[in-house]
């Protein structure tokens, strides 16, 4: 048996449930009752779903960025050796992965609406409640809540990797701390940096659970639309056609991450 | 080479009771030394003995538990390495891998926002230094180790510091390599004129290069001395060991220029060292002369033979103890045969 054939179990699994599944998509936008047409596509060129396109893209960036500012510098401290108890911390940061994602946006819904938890101890104590829930903020907090660990662990191994004498060469040759960052230890670290950025963007612009639970249905994301095609409106054709677009402009921003990339550094291990 | 008496100013490096303890362990215990400007020293010694830390204490990489290192009477143990004019090629060359050659090089000058087109000059001159012209525009992933290696030492030695540190520079290198680059290493040393101290545990190595050698045993220096006087008069059993081969024996002095051991008494050059007091002997594998039996001083069994090239290694055994012995002619296995030791190879050392 050559190693080729150990392939195969995966090959029949892609075949079956990935590349059968897209084929049926890119099909179903193109068609509608058998008839072949661009209508779907078409009527993505409306303003509301243009708009809720623009809106997806705009709270993925921003929790995208809050993601990448919170979590460089504790990927930094993690990889360092100051930091005695990192084990443990490292622990708290995967542990959200280790619970579906459902149930944990649920359990913050609960705790952050107008009557949750966080509201009712506010009363308790006689302070005044606030509204956490329902908007962009709530929607934002989410993601970066969900998402944040896939923005850790890649940086995190990337600043693992470097050599330290790397970092001991630049102090020799007359850089300080913060010119060793600049210029060895940022660059030698962007591969994990684009990968968290992908890890972080691509599910945040698509997800329609954390818009659902606590954007409470006043947040129209383009995952929510997708997903009221195939749930409720049931034009499969419509669906199909955002989930197309919006497959291709992953590509499209992947292509020009990749390039960055390997200008950057060497070997983001991703594209 | 510096000749022994030396005005104190020309001391570049001294070190004071230097002592650093990693939690519970002793890595260097007291070591006092001093390094001359435009010298090669070498730190020799097995893994562990302390002399990468040392290394690295001069560097700036770790501080002194205990000790001061004074640069050119300055003490400079508070300050980082960037402050330092020491430069470091470091065990593994330690090159960026995110910039080419050129970029390597001229790291240090960039950070002293040094001008573009001096920069390029300084970096062209360097290159011819260490024998890679043209290499400018490489990445470093397609240098060879040797190449990797010159790199390094261009990217230290641009920045014109007054001490350059290099942790077992050659150690990632094949043997012929090794052998070529200590020749041009020393020819940098040279040429440029600045002091290198250089970390190994290669004696080969630190005997063809050094002006001196210190040589570390757990966490002390042993002996400080050229090549030539650690190899002909080591200074205690663990140096006379550790430098090339020897046959070491225990022995009492009786008087001044008699010594015994093995239950001969021998005629030696050495004195001083009070009678009936216990000493090591050390006799090298090349200064035992072998006769005929009777003929010479003790008499052994010939047990092994091996041909090392230029010479024949010997083990013969006598009564007490197996010499090993260097000859250009070979005594076959089983034979009894006699040796001769003349006074000034045998090299007397206080007992530790």
């Amino acid at each position: 048996m050559n190693k080729k054939s150990l392939a195969i179990p995966y090959l029949i699994w892609s075949a079956l449930f990935i590349i059968v599944p897209l084929l049926l998509i890119v099909y179903f936008s193109f068609f509608q009752e058998g008839q072949f047409s661009f209508q779907s596509y078409q009527k993505f060129l409306e303003p509301y779903y243009i708009k809720a396109l623009w809106r997806s893209v705009q709270l993925a960036f921003f929790s995208t960025v809050i993601c990448l500012i919170v979590a460089y510098p504790l990927a930094m401290l993690l990889s360092g050796k100051e930091m005695s108890n990192k084990q443990v911390v490292l622990l708290l940061v995967i542990l959200p992965m280790w619970m579906n994602s459902l149930l944990r946006t649920y359990a913050w819904a609960s705790l952050l609406e107008n009557t949750g938890v966080i509201n009712s101890l506010l009363q308790g104590i006689g302070l005044p409640t606030i509204k956490f829930l329902y908007g962009d903020k709530a929607v934002i907090f989410g993601m970066v809540y969900n998402f944040f660990p896939f923005m850790v662990l890649p940086i995190y191994n990337a600043l693992c990797k470097i050599d330290p004498h790397l970092v001991e060469a630049s102090y020799d040759l007359g850089a300080n701390k913060v010119t060793t960052f600049r210029k060895v230890i940022l660059p030698l670290s962007m591969p994990g940096v684009v990968t968290g950025i992908v890890m972080v963007f691509m599910p945040a612009l698509t997800t329609f659970l954390i818009t659902r639970l606590l954007g409470g249905g006043k947040v129209m994301l383009i995952g929510n639309i997708i997903e009221e095609q195939f749930t409720r409106t049931r034009d499969l054709s419509f669906g199909s056609a955002i989930s197309m677009i919006l497959m291709v402009l992953v590509l499209l921003a992947l292509t020009f991450l990749g390039k960055k990339d390997s200008l950057d550094g060497k070997g983001g291990g991703l594209f | 080479m510096m000749n022994e008496k030396t005005r104190p100013n020309d001391y570049i490096i001294d070190l004071k009771h230097i002592s650093k303890s990693f939690e519970d362990t002793q890595v260097l215990d007291d070591i006092s030394m001093y390094i001359r400007r435009n010298e090669f020293l070498t730190l020799l010694g097995p893994s562990g003995c302390g002399k990468t830390t040392l290394l690295r204490i001069i560097g700036g990489f770790e501080s002194a538990t205990e000790g001061e290192v004074l640069f050119e009477g300055k003490n400079i143990g508070d300050l980082p390495p960037y402050k330092r004019k020491i430069n470091t090629v470091f065990q593994k060359y330690a090159l960026f891998p995110h910039m080419n050659v050129e970029d390597n090089i001229s790291f240090g000058l960039q950070i002293k926002k040094m001008d573009k087109k001096l920069i390029q000059k300084k970096v062209y001159e360097m290159l011819e230094l260490v024998n890679l012209k043209g290499y400018e525009k490489r990445s470093i992933d397609s240098l060879s180790g040797g190449q990797q290696q010159r790199i390094a030492i261009a990217r230290a030695l641009v920045n014109e510091p007054q001490v350059l540190l290099l942790d077992e520079p050659l150690g990632a290198l094949d043997l012929k390599l090794r052998k070529g680059m200590q020749l041009e290493l020393k020819k940098i040393q040279q040429k440029v004129g600045i002091t290198f101290i250089y970390v190994t545990h290669d004696q080969e190595e630190a005997l063809t290069m050094s002006d001196t050698i210190a040589i570390m045993n757990e966490g002390r220096v042993q002996q400080i001395g050229t090549p030539v006087d650690i190899y002909n008069e080591p200074k205690n059993a663990f140096v006379a060991d550790f430098i090339g081969e020897s046959n070491i024996l225990q022995g009492i002095m009786l008087k001044d220029y008699l010594v015994r051991f093995h239950d001969v008494d021998f005629e030696c050059v050495d004195r001083g060292f009070g009678e009936n007091m216990p000493i090591d002997v050390v006799v090298r594998p090349e200064d035992i002369k072998i006769v005929d039996k009777d003929q010479g001083m003790l008499n052994g069994l010939v047990e092994s033979v091996t041909f090392k090239g230029v010479h024949y290694e010997m083990i013969v055994k006598s009564t007490s103890y197996s010499w090993i012995v260097h000859s250009t002619v070979m005594s076959p296995i089983g034979s009894q045969v006699g040796m001769v030791i003349t006074p000034p190879d045998i090299h007397i050392m206080k007992r530790r």
